[in-house]
């Protein structure tokens, strides 16, 4: 029954409203068609009595009052998937857009996803080794987990975030059974190009699928975006078995679509303007992230968002903070040292680490070591302060010990190559080596015994 | 009486219908075809407005709203404890079965298990006068709950009939009541609508610590039984592991859980480590005596706004039975978001940052359900609320922190560079407060000490002097101030390190008896006693911290093995100090 409406009320913004509609369906998606236009989607986001209020994805831009034809398609927004779409690169409603054809698939998949069931949560404990020490060792990456960087314009997140996918599929033992799933929204060209590139050389472009809504696409097709994304991250894991590393880039520029549509709807804002929903529409993205009992696969999330003038209390990072797993922190200070990839250890968390850590995963003295350097680390904070005050000579001899530790660890753990990869063992032992700078009983956060065993004086 | 309504418009969990007029205010409907679960929350000339518990992706308009009759309630009989619910009371579990990995929308009003047979216990005789809240039979829920089977509140009548003791399902009748004309028939469980507080006789006055083992919480801030606190702190604070410890040590007899719009893999954790922990108290599961009520982040929201009152209730039930019982909800600020969701939905006017006007009165409201009570039936009972606050920002004047801290009594702050450093827990000495602290000046001196809360006292006199010092320190370093001032802040250090600081993970500190607490402060006392009688004296600092003898207070709360240890350590205390003012004597009479 697909009836065609032949009226538009009203275009504003991303909106069009229809009258008179029968038995609209909320969250249907509709087609929009204009003689001399390509076809366009929409969603029906409002139904007030006959009164349908409808976000259209490419945008209302030359659409006419009169011309159009609005057909009610009955169901949500679907897309076809299947193994096939490993390596293809697709646009934010899901279309593909490399030129190779489309997918044909067995069925259609709601790209809204459901909530899973906690009962039904397989609890993340396995570690991914990335290869850099400052995660693998302090913010450690479980698999399943959701962990985002928070960056800033102009800082190395696309690096960061290269360089955690060249590297974490090798320590993977199952060799071939990962898949890269990168949803970019609001992007520029030469950022995906980035990422176009890195995947080539290191040769898992294959196993690579591709959502890209750039800078210059719609803003309204952003909103989809990540959902199409997650949607075939979900197949992947959970019907083919796959381990799935999601990369969203960048978040933020996904919330100012969210605040667009939520403006043209004339709705209450709260803070900055962002909607009051903002939390729970983020929260639907993120945690589609997880594992299942019953499913050899897992998604694994790493969101990339830019703190608008480096404020970690904006509303995007803060609400995504609460969300997410844990994250990791970048810093303009220590970039501006030098010091790549530039993550502040201190305001950066893994909170799945405790469990994937440790005896039975990386090794037993990890997390009093991991403990002992975060604590060390902030004395550092702390003494520096003062030594700006009265100079580095005045500080006593145990202060000037926290100094030096803190330039080595900078230059010595936190740095690191774009091309190095460190193991979990060196990273560890490095750790040792750094407190070693320290008289041995400040080391109050590290059990006596593995004191003994593992510092070498 | 079946009535319907047609339903006319449709934004995200808020719908609208029209012909609604025999309606009630907060009755629960069924909505669409697929028969989401709603409840009213506005009527007007006929138009009701529902907000629903499922996702409406998929509704029409056109489709029917069918009423209930009824409000929004829980089922409350055995086979609630160790259960797993989503926020209106569905177990998750059942879910998983009917619907798979992912929840479904429009399984419909699922509850407790009717099938399940229980070994009742029936206390009651034929003949017997029974009035609302008496207990007239009992079964065994888990190794550490005895359910009491109640009069529901508002029943009572002399007992007509009732059945031998035997198994039993919860949709059996097991006696009625005959109260002149009326009947009442009693089952294993009653139903209540969630909005209404359970009735009590009376409430009492708040006299009994709730031991948590967490020291900065039991000595600094203590909580107590049918006390509120609220616990605000930024994302990565250490709430969650907070609350968790909470739910996991408190001397509470059941724990309920509230997950209130946050993470699932959190609440999955529960699921998994509480049945292998084992209560300090009687060696069984945990999970026992816990009720979990998970409504993660991406779930419905309008669910999310019930689930708080979903918990509220059945802690009440079990505190009705004379249990002692703590909730906690994490967080209470996703709550707060759920109201001002639906609020801007409703185009209500809105209030501060976007909140409704009745944000505070809500809250208010649901922290009252708290309290040290005599119940119905005569039996004393508590419910102590403890809820997280997520502030945005990590902001602590923002509308949420402020409304939950006129309405609770404890405020436990968590502070971000705490837990940069990663001190855990990172309650802020100097910002949280406890209104308890004379209430239950008996209590300790009963049970601890009686110089327990001077010793409190002094303690926290030294860290607020360290605080005014460390003004000073970051100015000019430490070297520059009197020894007498150094003492406090190398004893400060060693409260925060040896004490304040509390390793969830760890076997042995994980949970410690406010008794041992007591005597882990007597000896950083006698150390700071010592030490600054000892530099009074003249002697250099240098001499009198000594790195070993500091280093094992640090570390006591590691390797503490009873009353024997911590004499052993004071002995050591004086000892190196007599020793060293001997020496000083000397040589001070040498050089004279």
């Amino acid at each position: 029954m697909k009836v065609k409406y032949l009226r538009l009320e009203k275009a504003v913004g991303p909106l069009i409203v229809m009258d008179d509609v029968k038995n609209a369906s909320y969250d249907e998606i509709v087609e929009i068609e204009m003689p001399g236009e390509p076809s366009r989607m929409g969603k029906v986001v409002q139904v007030d009595h006959g009164r349908v209020i409808i976000q259209v994805y490419q945008g209302t831009a030359n659409l006419s009052l009169n011309k159009v034809a609005v057909t009610f398609s009955g169901k949500p927004m679907e897309i076809p998937l299947s193994r096939e779409i490993l390596g293809r690169v697709f646009n934010g409603v899901g279309k593909p857009i490399d030129g190779a054809g489309e997918i044909y698939a067995q069925r259609l998949y709601n790209i809204n996803g459901r909530p899973m069931n906690p009962v039904a949560r397989l609890y993340p404990r396995n570690y991914i080794q990335t290869g850099i020490s400052s995660i693998d060792g302090l913010t450690t990456l479980i698999r399943g987990q959701k962990l985002p960087i928070f960056s800033g314009d102009g800082l190395p997140h696309n690096q960061l975030a290269a360089q955690i996918v060249k590297q974490a599929r090798i320590s993977d033992d199952k060799g071939n059974n990962f898949a890269v799933v990168f949803a970019a929204m609001g992007i520029k060209h030469d950022e995906l190009d980035f990422f176009q590139r890195v995947f080539e050389e290191t040769g898992v472009m294959n196993r690579v699928v591709m959502f890209a809504n750039l800078a210059d696409d719609p803003a309204v097709e952003r909103i989809s975006t990540p959902r199409c994304a997650l949607t075939a991250a979900e197949y992947l894991a959970f019907e083919c078995d796959m381990h799935v590393l999601v990369i969203m880039t960048d978040m933020t520029s996904y919330c100012e679509a969210l605040r667009e549509i939520s403006s043209a709807r004339e709705e209450v804002p709260s803070r900055k303007g962002y909607p009051g929903y903002m939390y729970s529409d983020l929260a639907s993205l993120y945690e589609r992230a997880g594992m299942l009992k019953g499913s050899g696969g897992s998604i694994t999330q790493i969101p990339i968002l830019t703190m608008p003038n480096d404020d970690i209390t904006h509303p995007v990072p803060d609400l995504t903070g609460y969300i997410t797993e844990g994250q990791i922190v970048l810093s303009r200070s220590l970039y501006q040292m030098g010091i790549y990839p530039p993550i502040n250890v201190l305001p950066s968390l893994s909170r799945l680490m405790k469990d994937g850590i440790g005896k039975e995963y990386t090794r037993e003295d990890h997390p009093d070591l991991a403990n002992q350097i975060f604590s060390a680390y902030s004395r550092v904070q702390e003494i520096r302060a003062l030594a700006q005050v009265i100079g580095e000579d005045e500080l006593s001899e145990v202060d000037q010990k926290y100094m030096e530790f803190g330039r080595q660890f900078e230059e010595r753990f936190t740095k690191q190559g774009f091309d190095e990869n460190r193991s979990i063992e060196e990273t560890l032992d490095l750790m040792w080596e750094l407190l070693s700078i320290l008289p041995e009983d400040e080391l109050t956060r590290i059990d006596p015994a593995l004191v003994k065993k593992y510092l070498r004086k | 009486m079946a009535r319907y309504g047609k339903i006319v418009y449709i934004n995200g969990p808020v719908v609208k219908a029209e012909g609604m007029d025999d309606f009630l205010m907060r009755e629960m409907v069924m909505v669409g075809e697929k028969k989401l679960i709603g409840e009213v929350i506005s009527l007007e000339r006929g138009t009701g407005t529902i907000q629903v518990y499922e996702e409406t992706s998929g509704l029409r308009t056109g489709e029917r709203v069918t009423g209930t009759g009824k409000p929004l309630s829980v089922k409350l009989g055995p086979g609630i404890i160790t259960n797993i619910f989503d926020g209106i009371q569905r177990p998750l579990s059942k879910i998983y079965q009917a619907g798979g990995e992912f929840i479904p929308e429009g399984i419909g009003l699922i509850t407790l298990d009717e099938d399940k047979l229980w070994d009742v216990e029936i206390l009651a005789k034929e003949g017997e006068y029974l009035k609302s809240g008496d207990v007239f039979a009992q079964v065994q829920e888990t190794s550490l709950v005895l359910h009491k089977v109640m009069v529901p509140p508002g029943a009572k009548g002399r007992v007509k009939s009732i059945v031998q003791s035997g198994a039993y399902s919860i949709a059996e009748t097991l006696a009625v009541l005959e109260d002149g004309d009326k009947h009442y028939e009693l089952k294993l469980a009653q139903e209540w609508p969630v909005r209404t507080p359970r009735p009590v006789d009376r409430r009492m006055p708040i006299q009994k610590l709730l031991v948590t083992g967490q020291r900065v919480i039991d000595t600094f801030f203590p909580l107590a039984k049918g006390g509120t606190a609220a616990i605000p702190g930024g994302f990565g604070t250490g709430k969650t592991i907070t609350q968790h410890q909470l739910a996991k040590w408190s001397d509470a007899d059941i724990i309920v859980y509230v997950g209130c719009g946050e993470r699932g893999n959190e609440m999955t954790e529960v699921l998994e480590d509480f049945p292998k922990l084992k209560d300090p108290r009687t060696g069984h599961p945990l999970m026992d005596r816990t009720v979990l009520i998970a409504n993660t982040s991406n779930m419905p929201v309008a669910a999310r706004e019930a689930s708080i009152y979903t918990g509220i209730t059945i802690a009440e039930y079990y505190r009705d039975m004379g249990y002692n019982v703590a909730i906690m909800a994490d967080s209470t600020s996703r709550w707060a978001e759920a109201l001002r969701e639906i609020a801007g939905r409703l185009e209500e006017m809105p209030a501060e940052e976007g909140y409704p006007a009745y944000l505070a009165s809500r809250l208010a409201q649901f922290y009252e359900r708290a309290g040290y009570v005599k119940n119905l039936n005569g039996s004393e009972g508590s419910v102590t609320i403890i809820g997280a606050v997520s502030p945005a920002g990590g902001d602590f004047s923002e509308p949420v922190t402020q409304a939950t801290k006129r309405a609770v009594g404890a405020f436990l702050a968590l502070d971000r560079e705490l837990a940069h450093a990663r001190h855990f827990p990172s309650i802020n000495w100097l910002s949280s407060y406890s209104g308890y602290t004379t209430m239950l000046e008996e209590w300790f001196k009963d049970n601890v000490a009686s110089d327990m809360l001077s010793l409190r006292e002094k303690m926290l006199k030294i860290l607020h002097e360290e605080n005014k010092l460390m003004d000073i320190v970051k100015l000019v370093g430490e070297d520059v101030l009197p020894d007498d001032q150094r003492v406090t802040l190398e004893i400060a250090k060693v409260i925060k390190v040896g004490f304040l600081q509390q390793n969830a993970y760890h076997e042995k500190d994980a949970y410690v008896e406010p008794q041992e607490q007591y005597s882990m402060l007597k000896v950083i006392e006698k150390l700071y006693d010592r030490a600054f009688s000892a530099v009074k004296k003249g002697i250099p600092l240098s001499k009198v911290k000594d790195e070993g003898l500091f280093r094992e207070i640090i570390m006591m709360k590691y390797n503490a093995t009873g009353n024997e240890f911590f004499q052993g350590i004071e002995e050591k205390i004086d000892q190196y100090y007599d020793n060293l003012e001997r020496v000083y004597k000397e040589g001070a009479r040498n050089e004279g």
